[in-house]
């Protein structure tokens, strides 16, 4: 008995090292934000932020093109979020609820395109921008984002829909209900959380997204807040503290959303393979 | 059956004419039954058009570019020279490109390793957890997940700063030996070591949290059964747990290798973007030569290489892919 309980104690300890270990590094960075300068930069480091500060966060958000960059990623995020609901809904009602030539290959097509390597695909992606004269527009890189998150966003949706019973939208019509009515009425609230969690994860994948941005928007006020953040070191040396801050800040809103969805994150990336 | 045009179609006429309302069923305008072949296709339209133009074309002008002459004037010119195979040639013959794909293949295998490995172990771990740390560590996972790449990347160049880096400082404290001063990304195995912990310390939480999914799916009654039989925690795993979750782990390893192998970010912001050639993986050394030397047909000849590279280490995934498609 007694021997049971000190396993039980070393494993929980075990876990808390994990924990302890794995979370260290965000540790690190929000205590280094809140950190005066003369104590990140010291020969043994300051564990615990005394005194804190909230300077190295008023330079973070006073620096150029800081609030040009965060307009971008909003102005980006909410297009894509946009068009990639729509659009996907509607292929997901297709998915879900018809039966057709072509349906299988269609499914085949939306999971491997969540295996195409974006990084192979930028070179023609910026010569096709380019020619359309697309490049340095928010508009290209909102099209590539939407792209993107189009294969989740209609997997996750269609899973939502083959969870409704038909039942509920006939008797909705046997009700009088046209058939318009019954979608308002009856499939969209049950698909609302789906559209939730998928307009999450498209802010998440826009929001953090590098290269793209990186390579299509060349001028800095054009620029997305995660681009504007991995040029922070290259322009100014090493000023760790207001670094950390900005890194909290662009980390924050993907942090909080992230806690809401991500159960749903690991079953749409991986659906394909837990049914077969 | 009402949506679909087999369902109708296949209804015996005389059951169809027994009922007053299914005659008014039938004979519903041309029009209407048009509309109801035709809207999925109407419904899908959309989807297929942004994928088509986005992923579709892009395909196959990354094909088209690899046998073509594509610099800088070309890209004014708006028109490539065919020169067929002379990129792939070119390729083939290069030194420096087997070394950065031997250095890809290794830097992958070795993430990818640890990766599933750590992140199976903490899956097992979170299985046994209490209740409280079972939430506790699952949180802190959630929390390394919902890092973005570009933060991650700046605080693993801040821990391992060579002057004030906390990294150095604890090693020097553990009398590991003396890192006072040590400049990690000064010799590219060790600077590899960062950026492969950046990676791994990345990619764990989705392993562990998937994993361990997976294991409350294992029906317990079968590991209690083999544990009267006297198996060992180790022979569970073996012949009980990860047989039952193949699948699982063929899906986490194919994605885990499709991400891995494309690593482009982390080393390119690590290196201030110049990295050395040393630190050189394959999509670093295809965009280096297209946007920096502006060869673009060339650096879409080591895309092209690359991709097959993925495929023919991903081809089981990709055949599990094709037979769910198939079925459903």
């Amino acid at each position: 008995m007694s021997r049971r309980r000190l396993n039980r104690i070393g494993i929980n300890l075990l876990g808390l090292f994990v924990f302890a270990g794995m979370v260290f590094p965000v540790y690190w960075m929000v205590s280094s934000a809140f950190k005066e300068g003369r104590n990140i930069l010291t020969d043994t480091p300051q564990f615990f932020p005394s005194p804190a500060t909230l300077s190295n966060f008023d330079d973070a958000i006073h620096r150029n093109f800081f609030w040009d960059t965060v307009r971008n990623s909003l102005i980006i995020v909410t297009a894509v979020v946009t068009f990639a609901l729509v659009v996907g809904f509607l292929a997901a009602l297709a998915l879900a609820k018809f039966r057709f030539y072509g349906r299988a290959a269609f499914i085949v097509l939306i999971l491997g395109v969540q295996m195409v390597p974006l990084n192979a695909l930028i070179i023609p992606l910026y010569i096709q921008l380019s020619r359309a004269g697309l490049t340095n527009q928010l508009s290209g890189v909102i099209i590539t984002y939407m792209t993107f998150v189009l294969p989740f966003t209609v997997w996750t949706l269609r899973g939502f829909m083959l969870g409704i019973p038909r039942e509920l939208e006939e008797a909705a019509m046997v009700d009088g209900s046209t058939r318009f009515g019954a979608f308002v009425r009856i499939l969209l609230p049950l698909v609302a959380p789906g559209l939730v969690a998928t307009s999450i994860f498209a802010f998440i994948v826009t929001w953090n997204e590098f290269l793209i941005a990186y390579v299509f928007l060349n001028d800095p006020q054009k620029q997305t807040a995660t681009v504007w953040l991995a040029g922070f070191t290259t322009s100014r040396g090493t000023d760790w503290g207001p670094l950390m801050a900005s890194a909290t800040l662009i980390a924050l809103p993907v942090l909080v959303f992230f806690l809401l969805i991500h159960r749903k994150i690991a079953f749409g990336l991986t659906a394909g393979a837990v049914r077969g | 059956m009402s949506t679909g045009p087999g369902g109708e179609a296949g209804f015996p006429a005389v059951t169809a004419a027994a009922a007053g309302s299914d005659i008014r069923r039938r004979r519903r305008p041309l029009g209407e039954r048009v509309f109801r072949v035709a809207s999925p296709y109407l419904l899908l339209a959309p989807a297929a058009l942004v994928i088509g133009a986005v992923l579709g074309y892009p395909v196959y002008l990354l094909t088209k570019l690899s046998f073509q002459q594509y610099g800088l004037a070309e890209l004014v010119t708006k028109k490539g020279t065919w020169i067929g195979v002379d990129n792939y040639t070119r390729i083939f013959q290069d030194e420096q490109f087997w070394a950065v794909v031997v250095r890809t293949i290794v830097f992958t295998a070795v993430c990818v390793g640890l990766t599933m490995v750590f992140g199976t172990l903490i899956a097992l771990l979170l299985a046994r957890l209490g209740r409280f740390m079972r939430l506790l560590l699952t949180s802190g996972l959630v929390l390394v997940w919902a890092t973005p790449v570009v933060v991650a990347v700046n605080i693993f160049r801040w821990m391992v700063d060579y002057e004030f880096g906390v990294l150095n400082w604890t090693l020097t404290k553990l009398h590991i030996g003396d890192f006072l001063n040590k400049d990690w990304f000064a010799d590219p195995t060790t600077g590899f070591a960062v950026i492969t912990a950046l990676i791994v310390w990345g990619a764990i939480p989705f392993v562990a949290i998937t994993v361990y999914a997976g294991l409350s799916q294992v029906p317990a009654e079968l590991v209690e059964a083999a544990e009267i039989d006297g198996a060992r925690r180790w022979q569970v795993f073996k012949d009980i747990t990860f047989p039952l979750l193949l699948p699982i782990f063929v899906i986490l390893t194919s994605l885990s290798i499709i991400w891995d192998f494309q690593v482009f970010t982390q080393v390119w912001l690590l290196r201030d973007g110049e990295p050395e050639e040393d630190y050189w993986l394959m999509s670093v050394y295809s965009f280096v030569e297209a946007f920096r030397l502006g060869e673009y047909g060339f650096g879409a000849a080591i895309a092209v290489v690359m991709v097959c590279f993925m495929f023919v280490a991903t081809f089981v995934y990709l055949r599990q892919m094709i037979r769910i498609g198939d079925t459903r």
